[in-house]
């Protein structure tokens, strides 16, 4: 019984990764960046719906909302204006930029909302689903189900609108995508916002499960995800989906069986391990050299 | 009509065109001829918008292209197959096609387009639901021309078609060629095979080290002294 329950337990912790996996993904297929702000982003998201809900007595899906549209409109300039500039610039020049925002970021969190840390208000009922001798907290059916309707939606998006062709498209080729006529300035600002509004929901789960609001909220849970997301193979949306689930298990497990000090220390180890064996992730896409 | 007027195009430092005009008229087969590295690719790319010229003008029907964003002038009536195919190989064919009409705003006949891509490409009715990553080099040619057909264009660009091809293929392609025109698109075609590019021109230019040396019909330069010792094989 208490495997199954901390299977569950994985399964909740890994339906947050991957759903923070996804933006990194997603922004990774198309815009060729780690973008190492996104981290940060679910910061800012995990604020505004505090003061939505603590300060402004919102319920808690106006606060939701509003974070989501706060996210997107924070991904798309962030995008616009310290990335944007350096698209022919080299790869680690995009990368030091993406650091440099997440300083920022953090740092503006700090100045504007001071460092203390903030308790985020209860926001699902604390009760559980009783199955047998297994008891599952609404919170973690909550998490789980939000994780499969979030990538259930992206991947009719990414498979069945003329929007999601031409993302895919530009992942494989921006040049011939623009000889279809694709803007691929707008498609890349649409894989922004969808990452960041991802990132307000996670916030919102994240928080909900460690109810402490704080600048450098993000870092850990970022760093998680973009794990989760090479785990899975990084460009690859089903990868960021499995990746993310495993890494909550193998956390999970870890901490229940070998020990809770080396938790992170035994995720990172399976990471290296499968990246020995397969160096683009689980599901990444074979690098196919150019003739 | 689509005119070229003293286009200068450079990579950096090196200046990779250097002042080249030249008119396509609507319904003809215009061939651009020339060696390796003599500027076909990077006067195509300017044509369409991939690339930004340092001066001069390409006017589509009056518009003025290197003053519009490289998305939009697919919409214009310009759609170009570029050199190497550059298939969307994760996506199936179908996909492919229904890419190709991106930019259109008159969805509502996109099956029957489809059909006529179909129709002048059998053999990618067949594979229509395979990636196209997955097609041999023929087949992803007849799918780069037909996802360029799928925009309804008035001129068709072709880079290299015949790269990498079979001599049974090379004279499928052009005999399609052949056909689009006679459909009413107008073709400016880029060709290291000189021989069958100039077969099918009305008219030819030849492009040396980033100016035009030659120009005439395709007849006329296939007569060419010139023309025969350098391209043609003797």
């Amino acid at each position: 019984m208490d495997f199954l329950s901390y299977l569950i337990n994985g399964l909740s912790l890994g339906s947050v990764y991957a759903i923070i996996a996804l933006g990194y993904t997603m922004v990774y297929g198309i815009a060729k960046m780690l973008n190492f702000a996104h981290g940060d982003v679910i910061m800012v998201g995990a604020y505004v719906v505090f003061f939505a809900i603590s300060s402004f007595h919102m319920p808690l899906a106006v606060g939701l909302l509003l974070s989501i549209a706060v996210c997107t409109v924070l991904g798309i300039t962030i995008e616009r204006l310290a990335y944007k500039p350096l698209r022919q610039a080299s790869s680690l020049s995009v990368l030091i930029t993406a650091i440099g925002v997440s300083y920022f970021l953090q740092n503006a969190a700090q100045l504007f909302w001071s460092s203390s840390t903030k308790v985020f208000p209860s926001v699902l009922s604390n009760g559980a689903l009783q199955l047998g001798g297994l008891s599952i907290s609404y919170l973690t059916l909550v998490t789980i189900g939000t994780c499969i309707l979030v990538m259930a939606c992206l991947m009719l998006f990414i498979n069945h609108t003329s929007t999601g062709r031409a993302m895919r498209a530009c992942s494989e080729d921006k040049g011939a995508a623009t000889l279809m006529g694709i803007n691929v300035n707008l498609i890349i600002s649409i894989t922004f916002a969808i990452g960041s509004g991802l990132a307000a929901i996670a916030s919102v789960l994240l928080c909900a499960a460690y109810p402490s609001v704080y600048p450098t909220l993000g870092a850990m849970p970022g760093i998680k995800a973009f794990t989760a997301a090479v785990f899975g193979g990084i460009g690859s949306i089903p990868g960021a989906f499995l990746g993310g689930l495993l890494l909550g298990i193998i956390e999970i497990f870890a901490k229940a069986y070998i020990s809770t000090q080396l938790s992170d220390a035994i995720v990172f180890a399976v990471l290296i391990i499968v990246l020995l064996i397969r160096p683009t992730g689980l599901l990444g896409r074979r690098i196919r050299e150019k003739v | 009509m689509l005119e070229i007027k003293d286009l200068r195009i450079s990579y950096g430092m090196i200046e990779a065109i250097k002042g080249i005009s030249f008119v396509v008229n609507d319904g003809e087969i215009i061939t651009l001829i020339g060696a390796n590295g003599a500027g076909k690719t990077t006067t195509m790319h300017a044509i369409s918008g991939l690339l930004k010229p340092v001066s001069g003008s390409i006017l589509l029907n009056g518009t003025e292209l290197t003053r519009i964003p490289p998305h939009r002038i697919v919409s214009l009536g310009l759609a170009q197959v570029p050199e190497g195919r550059r298939v969307f190989a994760e996506q199936t064919v179908e996909e492919n096609l229904v890419l190709g009409a991106y930019a259109r705003k008159d969805k509502e006949h996109l099956n029957e387009d489809l059909d006529s891509v179909f129709s002048l490409f059998p053999r990618l009715m067949e594979r229509r639901k395979q990636p196209s990553g997955t097609l041999s080099g023929g087949e992803q040619q007849m799918l780069a021309m037909g996802r360029a057909l799928m925009a309804k264009p008035s001129i068709l660009l072709l880079d290299e078609p015949s790269m990498g091809l079979s001599p049974l293929l090379v004279s499928e392609i052009f005999h399609i060629i052949e056909e689009i025109n006679k459909k009413g698109t107008t073709v400016l075609l880029v060709e290291q095979n000189a021989k069958r590019a100039l077969a099918i021109a009305d008219r030819a230019y030849v492009l040396e080290t980033g100016r035009i040396t030659l120009s005439g019909t395709g007849e006329e330069l296939a007569q060419d002294e010139r023309v025969k010792s350098a391209y043609l094989g003797g």
